[in-house]
C-alpha cells in the first residue's frame, strides 16, 4: 500500500448545514487517502453522510472546512472556469439511473457531451466515440439513437459509467451506483467498475449500504457512522480484522443465502441519534453494548491499530 | 443517414395528426395571405343594388347592409386578425419564456424582482387593461398588439419559471455540470428542451385564444377603424340585422369558431408529438 502513488487525499473535512438556527453536522473530521488503481468502499447506513462526502469530493458541494487534494493539488477553493475545467478529473455515477438522464437527450448526445464540452471535438467524432464507449461497457452501438426511457436500469447505469470514463478521469465516484438495480445486475456493474479501475489505473470510491457487495469489489473499506469514519480496514480481512463494535454489528446484519434459519439475527438496538443535537462523546455510544463512562464523555480518535487498519474506539487500545 | 430511428405506429399516428392540423392551419393562413387573389370582390366596394343579399351564386356568403361581399370581407379580415394573433403570441411567448427561464434559473433577487413585476401586471384584469390602454393610446394595429402584449407575457413567465424550477434540481443537471457544461449550455441543452414542449402546446392554443380576444375587441370597436374588414366588427355590424340577414352573423362567427378550433387542435397534436415516452420521434 505504501509504495503506491497517492491520488486523492482528504484531510479533516467537515460539512455543516444550517437548519433553523441549528447546525447539522453531516460530515465531521473525515480523513483518508486513496491510491491510484485502488477501489475504496464506503459503507454506512442512510443519513450517515456518505453522499454528502461524495458531493464534496466531486466538488458540487463546498466544504465547510478541511482540504482535499488530487495529485497534490488542493481543489477545494477553485472557482468559476477553473473549477469547471477541473471537474473532468473527477467523475461520478449517481444512484438512480433514470433521473440522471435528461428525458429528451439521446444516449449518443449524452455520451458525447463531456468530450464536446472539455475537448471541443466535432459532433460526428464525438458520436463515433460514443459508439465505441457503448461497446466498451458491453452495449450495442445503435443505442446512440435511443432515448433513456427505452433502456433498462442496468443498461442506463452502464451508459452512465461510459459517460464518466469518456474523458479519462483520474477518480471515479459511485454513489450507490447499484442501489436501484437488481442483484444480478448489481454484480455486472460492480465487475465493470473493477475491470475499469484495473485497466485504466484510476482511483475509485464505491459508496453503498450493502456491505457484502461493497466488500467484494473494494480493496479497502471505510465504515461511516454519523458523519465520521469509524473504521478503515482491508476488505479481504474484514471479518477477521474488524474490531469496532459498529462494524461488527453491521457484519452480523448481512443476510446470506446460506444463513441458518434457526440462528438468531443480532440486530442493532435503537436509532442513530439526531445529527442536530450536539453530542458529547462517541456518536455510537447510545447504541453500543460496550459503552462506558469514557465513551459518553470523549470522542475517540481514528487511530492505527495495525498496518492498514484504523478504528475509532477506546476499547481497542 | 447513418443513424436513424425506426417509426412506431404511435409515432406515425401522431405525425399524421400533426400534419393534418398543420395543413388546415396553413390553408387558413394562406386564405388570409392571398385574400387579394382569391377574393372575388374588393372588400370595400359597395354594391348598392345588392344590399343584404342572401348567399347565392354571385355572393357565396351573401352581402351586408352596404352590399359588400361578405366572403371577400372575411378573407381580407383574416389578414389583420391572424397577423395580430401571431405577432402577439410571438412577442408574448418570447418575452415571457425569456424572463421566466432567466428568473427560474438564476433565482435570488433577480428572480424576486422579475416575479414581483409580473405579479403587478397580473393584478390587472387582462382584457380590461387592454381595453383601457387601447382607448387611451388610440385604436390601430400596432397599438392593439402593444396593448395585448403588455399583459400577456406574465402568463408565460409564470409557467416557464415553474417548469424551470422543477427541472433545475434534477440529478441530470448536476451530471451535466460534471460533464463540463457551462450555465449557458445547461440552459440550452438541458433545461429548454425539457421546458419548451409543454409550452409549445400553450403557445399554439394561445393563438386560438388571441384570435378570440381580437374578435372580442373589434366587436367593441377597438380593432382597426371601421371600413377595414375585421371578423369581430363584422359580427357587431351583423347583430343589427340578425333577423333579416342572419348570414351576416353566421359566416364571420363560423370562421372565428373554426380558426380557434384548428389552432387548439394543432396545439394538441404537438403535445402528442413532443412526448418522448410515446415513442414519437
Amino acid at each position: 500500500m505504501q509504495n503506491k502513488e497517492i491520488l486523492l487525499e482528504v484531510s479533516h473535512v467537515n460539512k455543516e448545514f444550517p437548519v433553523k438556527k441549528q447546525r447539522l453536522r453531516a460530515v465531521s473530521d473525515v480523513s483518508f487517502t486513496l491510491s491510484r488503481g485502488e477501489l475504496l468502499g464506503i459503507v454506512g447506513e442512510s443519513g450517515c453522510g456518505k453522499s454528502t462526502l461524495a458531493k464534496m469530493i466531486v466538488g458540487s458541494l463546498p466544504v465547510s472546512s478541511g482540504a482535499m487534494t488530487l495529485n497534490g493539488v488542493d481543489y477545494t477553493a477553485l472557482k468559476g472556469k477553473e473549477k469547471r475545467l477541473f471537474r473532468r478529473n473527477i467523475q461520478m455515477v449517481f444512484q438512480d439511473p433514470l433521473s440522471s438522464f435528461s428525458p429528451r437527450m439521446k444516449i449518443g448526445t449524452y455520451l458525447a457531451e463531456p468530450r464536446r464540452n472539455y475537448d471541443h471535438i466535432p459532433k460526428e467524432q464525438a458520436l463515433d466515440e460514443a459508439e465505441e464507449l457503448l461497446e466498451q461497457v458491453g452495449l450495442p452501438r445503435d443505442f446512440v439513437m435511443r432515448y433513456p426511457h427505452e433502456l433498462s436500469g442496468g443498461q442506463l447505469q452502464r451508459v452512465a459509467v461510459a459517460r464518466a470514463i469518456a474523458i479519462h478521469p483520474e477518480l471515479l465516484l459511485c454513489d450507490e451506483a447499484t442501489g436501484a438495480l437488481d442483484v444480478s445486475i448489481q454484480n455486472q456493474i460492480a465487475k465493470l467498475l473493477v475491470d475499469l479501475v484495473e485497466e485504466r489505473n484510476i482511483g475509485c470510491i464505491f459508496i453503498g449500504h450493502d456491505l457484502a457487495l461493497v466488500r467484494s469489489v473494494s480493496q479497502r473499506i471505510a465504515i461511516m457512522y454519523m458523519g465520521k469514519i469509524v473504521e478503515l480496514v482491508e476488505s479481504e480481512h474484514l471479518e477477521a480484522m474488524c474490531r469496532h463494535p459498529y462494524t461488527i454489528a453491521l457484519i452480523h446484519s448481512i443476510f446470506d443465502v446460506y444463513c441458518k434459519q434457526d440462528e438468531e439475527v443480532q440486530l442493532l438496538q435503537g436509532e442513530p441519534p439526531s445529527p442536530l443535537k450536539v453530542q458529547e462523546g462517541c456518536p455510537f455510544a447510545p447504541r453500543c453494548g460496550r459503552c462506558t463512562q469514557k465513551c459518553r464523555e470523549a470522542v475517540p480518535e481514528l487511530r492505527e491499530l495495525e498496518e492498514g487498519h484504523l478504528a475509532a474506539c477506546f476499547h481497542l487500545e | 443517414m447513418k443513424r436513424k430511428r425506426k417509426m412506431t405506429p404511435a409515432m406515425k399516428k401522431a405525425w399524421i395528426k400533426f400534419w393534418v392540423m398543420m395543413a388546415l392551419a396553413l390553408v387558413f393562413v394562406s386564405f388570409a395571405l392571398f385574400a387579394g387573389v382569391i377574393a372575388p370582390y374588393d372588400p370595400l366596394e359597395c354594391h348598392y343594388t345588392d344590399m343584404l343579399k342572401a348567399p347565392c351564386r354571385e355572393y357565396i356568403f351573401g352581402t351586408d347592409q352596404l352590399g359588400r361581399d361578405i366572403f371577400s370581407r372575411i378573407l381580407h379580415g383574416g389578414k389583420s386578425s391572424l397577423l395580430i394573433a401571431f405577432a402577439v403570441t410571438g412577442i408574448v411567448s418570447a418575452v415571457g419564456i425569456l424572463v421566466g427561464t432567466a428568473a427560474g434559473f438564476s433565482g435570488g433577487i433577480f428572480d424576486s424582482i422579475l416575479m414581483r413585476i409580473s405579479d403587478m401586471l397580473m393584478a390587472f384584469p387582462g382584457s380590461i387593461f387592454t381595453i383601457a390602454l387601447v382607448s387611451f393610446i388610440g385604436v390601430g394595429l400596432p397599438n392593439l398588439i402593444l396593448a395585448m402584449s403588455l399583459t400577456g407575457w406574465t402568463f408565460y413567465a409564470r409557467i416557464s419559471r415553474s417548469l424551470v424550477l422543477s427541472v433545475k434540481n434534477n440529478v441530470y443537471i448536476e451530471q451535466a455540470r460534471l460533464g463540463g457544461a457551462s450555465n449557458g449550455r445547461i440552459l440550452l441543452h438541458y433545461i429548454i428542451p425539457n421546458v419548451i414542449p409543454s409550452l409549445l402546446v400553450n403557445i399554439f392554443q394561445d393563438i386560438g385564444g388571441k384570435l378570440l380576444t381580437i374578435a372580442g375587441l373589434s366587436l367593441l370597436g377597438l380593432g382597426s377603424p371601421p371600413p377595414t374588414p375585421e371578423w369581430g366588427f363584422m359580427l357587431s355590424e351583423g347583430k343589427n340585422y340578425m333577423y333579416g340577414a342572419p348570414w351576416m352573423l353566421i359566416f364571420p362567427g363560423l370562421v372565428i369558431l373554426i380558426s380557434v378550433v384548428i389552432f387548439n387542435l394543432l396545439g394538441d397534436s404537438i403535445q402528442d408529438l413532443m412526448n418522448p415516452k410515446e415513442n414519437v420521434w
